[in-house]
């Protein structure tokens, strides 16, 4: 039972993909499967969250097989939390009328849980490379949510899109081979014995860095980035959502279980390098945010510079840095998702997503400017808003290890991510109209009632931040010390 | 002498798909990943040691001669068909744009990224 319990983060989301494609035909009866599914899939990971919070650590060894040759899912505390929080957020993002976008023609919906699959197995799995695996399917998904809605730009972010994953799973596979040619093991655990004492071996070093360098091409860290800029921007509002959530987080968290699970003993040597590359890819991003004025382009640009943040975090390390890691990610994921939501409302609204088109939104979309501001609010880090507490762990741990560098930079762009938002606030809700603005269609329930349910998690993350604090900590500790003896 | 063999017609082809995918053709740009990812196909089964050795199917309770390490195998096998399916999907996007612009020219793509405009500031998208 518990083995099928397990399974679910990828067994729901596939089951539901191949109904919703048997359903293809019918668009109403398939969009009610698919929001189906996603509430099953987040009744799954609530009740493994729930197995999860006392610390118990479900395990399953797929087929039987004796302990390292079995293909292991491992679901502990932060697996679970975050496999928690993407079926909040699938069910929020389905809820999302997707007028004209991808999530409206009939691949839409497959395609999503087919993401949500790849997603799920990537949290869930134990071994590096049933890991590939897992990341190849997220992107042969999100490749086709790119391009599903067949307009030129689409495909050509698609290329692009695809041309950097790829070379990113070819170096992962690569390091995969490499470390089981090195230790004869894929299995985290076995491989985190197999490597405990080759924190100086220059080979196993090298196979490290050639794995996470890859991870850090699916995070869209400092110089990888080039293909989250390209293609978020020409993506309809939920996809942009969905992909916030399920791309590079998912890359994160994988770097973040390299570096504390499996190679614990070569994350000193590559913490200093790591936290450069951070710093870059804070500061690249939010300079790319402050030149544009387009909503889209502006709000990619913070992904990538908020990737920034989660990598510092995970370069610190520890117990308290694999918290704040973990906390940034969620805080991220529900606060980023929900801006480009609001970005798609807006849009509606105003009738462009260029900033230099719209304006006056704040007159006549009270409600909306309020979420807007909410929202900013809290990627920007005005306390007690998520944003201030997820970038105050991050900047504490700073302080505590005296990073002080790297800490200024990231107040740097604390600073220069108020003044994007502030562009788009000034621009989109006060500056008078540019023109007589056009008739402007309404927005649906479904669009206010994802938004809200976004904002009040946010909300309630930043007003009572200590339970899950608390939890991430007990997390990050399961994590930094994996159970040295047999598998169970 | 057959592992330097191998090694060699890694690093061949690892060249050949480098030096194809950093093309601005788009198709010799897919092409060249593929090749790439063929290289590194390679190198997984090569991951399990070459070697004279009897298939591995061994009898039960039999103790074994030197069996091929079938992990690799298994491995190789899983990334040949992901890695032929995205070439796959990946030429038929390159055509898709061809077909769109008639030059499958990688520094043609300014659709997704508008180029700034002549005064600095932005381009603007559709």
């Amino acid at each position: 039972m518990s083995s099928l319990l397990i399974a679910t983060p990828v067994l729901v989301p596939l089951f539901t993909a191949a109904l919703t494609v048997a359903l293809a035909r019918r668009p109403r009866r398939q969009r009610a499967a698919s929001a189906a599914g996603a509430l099953l899939l987040l009744l799954c990971c609530a009740a493994l969250l729930h197995d999860a919070i006392g610390g118990a650590v479900t395990t399953a060894r797929f087929g039987e097989w004796a302990a390292p040759f079995a293909i292991v899912f491992r679901i502990d505390r932060a697996a679970a939390l975050m496999l928690t929080v993407n079926a909040v957020l699938a069910l929020a993002v389905l809820a999302y009328p997707g007028r004209g976008g991808a999530l409206a023609t009939p691949f839409g919906p497959p395609l999503a849980h087919g993401l949500l699959a790849g997603a799920g197995g990537a949290y869930a799995t134990a071994d590096l490379f049933n890991l590939y695996v897992w990341f190849e399917i997220m992107l042969i998904a999100a490749l086709g949510l790119i391009v599903a809605g067949r307009k030129p730009a689409q495909l050509e972010a698609g290329l692009k899109y695809l041309v950097l994953n790829l070379f990113g799973t070819v170096v992962l596979l690569a390091a995969v081979a490499g470390l089981y040619g090195l230790t004869g093991q894929l299995n985290y655990e076995a491989l985190a014995r197999a490597l405990a004492g080759r924190g100086k071996d220059p080979l196993a070093l090298l196979l490290g860095a050639l794995l996470l360098l890859a991870l850090l091409i699916k995070a869209g860290a400092f110089p990888f980035l080039f293909w989250l800029p390209a293609a978020y921007p020409v993506l309809p509002a939920p996809v942009q959502a969905l992909f916030t959530a399920l791309s590079t987080k998912v890359g994160a968290y994988a770097l973040l279980r390299v570096l504390h699970d499996v190679f614990p003993a070569g994350a000193p040597a590559y913490s200093e390098a790591l936290g450069w590359i951070a710093a870059a890819t804070m500061v690249a991003g939010v300079m790319g945010a402050v030149y544009h004025y387009d909503l889209r382009r502006i709000l990619a640009f913070h992904s990538v510079s908020q990737m920034g943040y989660i990598l510092l975090a995970a370069a610190l390390g520890g117990v308290a840095g694999i918290a704040a890691a973990l906390f940034f990610s969620i805080h991220h994921i529900l606060v980023k998702a929900n801006l480009y939501l609001i970005a798609g409302m807006i849009a509606r609204r105003g009738g462009h997503h260029d900033l230099r088109r719209i304006g006056a939104l704040a007159h006549s979309d009270r409600a909306l400017a309020i979420l807007f501001a909410l929202s900013a609010a809290a990627l920007v880090g005005i306390p007690p808003l998520s944003g201030f507490w997820a970038k105050l762990l991050v900047l504490r741990e700073g302080f505590g290890q005296e990073r002080y560098l790297w800490t200024a930079l990231a107040l740097c762009t604390g600073a220069l991510t108020l003044l994007s938002m502030a562009k788009i606030w000034i621009e989109a809700f006060w500056k008078p109209h540019p023109a007589a603005p056009a008739v402007q269609a309404a927005y649906p329930p479904g669009a206010w009632a994802a938004c809200g349910l976004l904002s009040l998690l946010a909300l309630a993350m930043g007003l009572m931040p200590g339970p899950l604090i608390d939890f991430l900590y007990a997390a990050a500790g399961t994590m930094a010390a994996p159970p040295a003896g047999g598998a169970p | 002498m057959i592992e330097w063999a191998l090694a060699a017609c890694v690093a061949l082809v690892a060249a050949a798909g480098l030096y194809l995918a950093s093309s601005r053709d788009l198709v010799a740009m897919i092409v060249g990943l593929a090749l790439l990812g063929s290289a590194v196909n390679l190198f997984v089964f090569a991951a399990g040691r070459l070697g004279q050795a009897v298939p591995p199917i061994v009898e039960a309770g039999a103790a074994g001669a030197a069996v091929a390490n079938p992990v690799p195998q298994a491995l190789v096998l899983t990334a040949i068909v992901i890695g032929f399916a995205f070439a796959c999907f990946g030429i038929a996007l390159a055509l898709a744009l061809a077909a769109y612009d008639h030059r499958a020219d990688a520094d043609a793509l300014e659709q997704a990224e508008p180029p700034p405009r002549p005064d600095g500031d932005p381009g603007e998208l559709p």
